[in-house]
């Protein structure tokens, strides 16, 4: 049996981008309805015990893990229809959402669509590194930090930015042993407090060091490190090899954009911002009428932003539909573009901004398309 | 009692399922009701979940959210299921799936 039914504002997925723009489009008034795979709300936040670090932004210092129950709890007040357990897996031309719900295929046929469904983690290629044992850092925090498993006993970690030392610093905590914290760069990517707390702790960060093999015939028992050189090639005669039973990859995220490519929205290749993004407009609407998109899945950046982000464009959605007038709309887009502004000001939103560049530069397709549809 | 699990962290506590027997490959292994599959397994000692369709590697847990494939297994006779969402339930019949999986059976 198919389940078929409409609403204005659909929100596929929940994390803190999902979360904030539904908040924010039915505390305008708007009839919002959120279909997350999992089965509850918070997308990435649920495995982060560590203490937000996020600028000036709501949340800073309150733990990850908090944030999802804060904003659900709102959510819920406002009258946010949430589904959990609801895969989507496709967007169709007439505006249907289709999603799998207790191994049925249901039907939703939303006015407008938010997109946040996040980003996925990177894969490095090198010999055995196919092998299980060798896992994305977001995993291994799942296992660990929602479900009480660890990774092994003793864990390489690959990549020294903010992701590849919380979870290093998460694995102390859970009793496994740091062996070390690769990192191809010159310099440590994250901050430098995370770094000193596991420094302190006993663990080496090798920066121009990477990994160039995973050891083991069915699983990882050891790895060899090579020093790299200015081209970033291995050096030879450098090889190191360390023994352990997990390797967690740290190497950056991708946007999660299937949907939207299925959608038909124009994508542009923005490596600052993660890989293949929609292009958009300042209340992240899609070059697709009525589709828009937030937080990781719009460009990999953080939870504070995701959060900011999914703000804008649940406040974009609510104006197209009415449901805030002009003014009101503008002033309240300013508040969010300067928090926006606020998170990516200084050295470490340097790169974002570069992106966001890019995106602006993107944006005349957009134009000429339009244009060139309407003659 | 697994090496793998935690059974003390300075932030988390783990509100566990009561523990359930479930079968690998034939083999009797108790996890706990509601974790993922593929979760219960690790904890077990098992990393390897599947053999790939071409060279037959070992694959396991990789990015525990649904988004790759390489915990494909077959779950009560049902190929190509994502042990790594799906939750774990008295008596499952639990086998590793070779390569693309069959989905008549
Ligand atoms: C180790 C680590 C540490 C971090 N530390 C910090 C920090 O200290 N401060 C900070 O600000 N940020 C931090 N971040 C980043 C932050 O977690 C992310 O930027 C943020 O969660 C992105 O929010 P989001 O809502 O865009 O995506 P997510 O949180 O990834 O949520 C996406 C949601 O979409 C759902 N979904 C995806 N596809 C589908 C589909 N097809 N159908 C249905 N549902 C779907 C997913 O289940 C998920 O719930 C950290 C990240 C990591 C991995």
């Amino acid at each position: 049996m198919i389940w078929m039914r409409e609403c204005e504002v659909a929100v596929v997925g929940g994390g803190p981008a999902g979360l904030s723009a539904a908040l924010e489009a039915s505390t305008l008034g708007a009839e919002v309805v959120v279909l997350d795979r999992d089965d509850g709300p918070g997308g990435q936040l649920i495995k982060q015990t560590h203490r937000f670090f996020g600028s000036r932004a709501q949340h800073a210092g309150v733990r990850g893990i908090d944030i999802p129950d804060i904003l659900t709890e709102e959510a819920t007040e406002q009258g946010v229809e949430m589904i959990f357990g609801a895969e989507v897996a496709g967007y169709y031309p007439d505006g249907v959402l289709t999603f799998k719900k207790d191994q049925k295929w249901c039907k939703l046929r939303p006015e407008r669509v938010i997109f946040c469904t996040g980003a996925s983690e990177r894969f490095l290629a090198f010999p055995g590194s196919d092998l299980p044992g060798v896992y994305g850092a977001g995993a291994v925090q799942t296992l660990m930090n929602v479900h009480g498993v660890r990774p092994g006993q003793r864990v390489l970690m690959v990549g020294a930015g903010n992701i590849g030392l919380i979870v290093s610093y998460q694995l102390l905590q859970a009793g496994v042993d740091v062996v070390a914290i690769v990192e191809a760069a010159f310099d440590i990517g994250g901050y430098a407090v995370h770094a000193s707390k596991v420094r302190r702790l006993g663990v080496p960060i090798m920066t121009r060091h990477t990994v160039t093999r995973a050891h083991g015939q069915q699983q990882v028992e050891g790895a060899t490190l090579m020093q790299l050189d200015e081209d970033w090639d291995p050096v030879e005669g450098t090889e190191q090899y360390v023994d352990c039973e997990a390797i967690c990859l740290a190497v950056g995220l991708n946007p999660l954009a299937e949907l939207m490519w299925q959608a038909g929205c124009s994508m542009a290749w923005i490596p600052q911002l993660g890989g293949y993004v929609p292009i958009c407009d300042e209340d992240l609407q899609t070059t697709v009428e009525g589709v828009y998109v937030a937080g990781d899945a719009s460009g990999v950046e953080e939870a504070s932003s995701a959060m900011m982000e999914g703000r804008l464009a649940g406040l974009g959605c609510a104006h197209s539909l009415d449901r805030v007038d002009s003014d009101r709309y503008r002033q309240r887009r300013e508040e969010l573009l300067h928090e926006l502004a606020a998170l990516r000001s200084g050295p470490t939103g340097a790169k974002i901004r570069e992106g966001l560049q890019k995106m602006q530069q993107a944006q005349p397709l957009r134009q000429v398309l339009v244009e060139g549809s309407d003659c | 009692m697994s090496e793998y699990r935690i059974q003390q962290h300075p932030i988390l506590q783990f509100s566990l399922g009561r523990r359930v027997k479930f079968y690998f490959e034939g083999e009797a292994l108790e996890g706990r009701e509601g974790e993922p599959v593929a979760a219960a397994l690790h904890a077990a000692g098992v990393k390897v979940l599947k053999y790939s369709a071409e060279r037959e590697r070992p694959r396991g847990f990789f990015c525990a959210i649904g988004n790759c494939s390489a915990c494909l297994m077959r779950v009560d006779g049902r190929a190509n299921v994502r042990t790594c969402l799906e939750p774990l339930r008295e008596g499952m019949w639990i086998e590793r799936q070779q390569g693309k999986g069959d989905l008549d059976a």
